[in-house]
């Protein structure tokens, strides 16, 4: 994986993520926090199945381009963030595996903080992104799924 | 031709994760969509959204061949 040079960094890809490497990338000489969220797959479902995995499908091009805009919109709502970073993974993800990373990093933790929270639940809410739950035997798409939400109207 | 995105459901749906048709409006397109992958694709279309270029679109918008329509069901990403 490349460092980016700049501060914001959105990618969606078919490999493995690594909260490590974000949290690397995201600390930066001015700040004093860096916040990373991961999201992890896990064993249980609205449909009661034993998941063992997460497949999950986008266009990268539509999907990369909202991340983008989510990212300026916590920086106009959090003007003192430094790095931000989003990485959400694509294709079969294990139980147990992150399926998205979260990285912000700001003067003072508290920014870290909100900008961290509202980045993951803005990337759930208003990013075209699909998930089909995957059992032994069986697989259907998850039953979670609501309409996409603009990004300013979160 | 316009160029057509069917994700998630849709994609499952249509069978093909992209494809092309020949219409002025984004309803015109959608309409052929239908002809073309019938019923089940027709219940995922009525409970998505459709953007073009990116943005939110309505049917009645006009679509060349350089434009890009996407047909997006409910999210679960995260």
């Amino acid at each position: 994986m490349n460092l980016a040079p700049n501060l914001d960094w959105v990618f969606v890809s078919s490999s493995p993520l690594s909260a490590d490497e974000l949290c690397k990338w995201a600390t930066r000489p001015n700040c004093g926090a860096v916040v990373t969220f991961c999201g992890t797959v896990r064993n249980t479902s609205t449909t009661g199945h034993d998941i063992t995995s997460l497949e999950y499908e986008t266009d990268v091009a539509l999907a990369e381009a909202r991340l983008a805009e989510v990212v300026g919109e916590a920086r106009s709502r959090w003007g003192e963030i430094g790095a931000v970073a989003v990485h959400h993974r694509i294709g079969t993800v294990e139980l147990g595996e992150i399926t998205v990373v979260v990285a912000v990093s700001s003067p003072h933790r508290q920014d870290a903080f909100e900008a961290a929270k509202y980045l993951i639940d803005t990337v759930k809410n208003c990013v075209p992104m699909w998930k089909r739950e995957v059992w032994e035997g069986g697989s259907a798409w998850s039953e979670e799924a609501h309409d996409i939400v603009s990004v300013r109207k979160r | 031709m316009t160029r057509v995105l069917l994700l998630g459901p849709a994609r499952e749906a249509a069978g093909v994760a992209q494809d092309e048709f020949d219409g002025d409006t984004v309803g015109e397109i959608l309409h052929s969509a239908v002809d073309r992958y019938g019923a089940d694709f027709e219940r995922v279309l009525a409970v998505s959204q459709i953007w073009v270029n990116g943005n939110p679109a309505e049917l009645t918008d006009l679509v060349g061949p350089y434009d890009e329509i996407a047909v997006l069901p409910p999210i679960s990403g995260g």
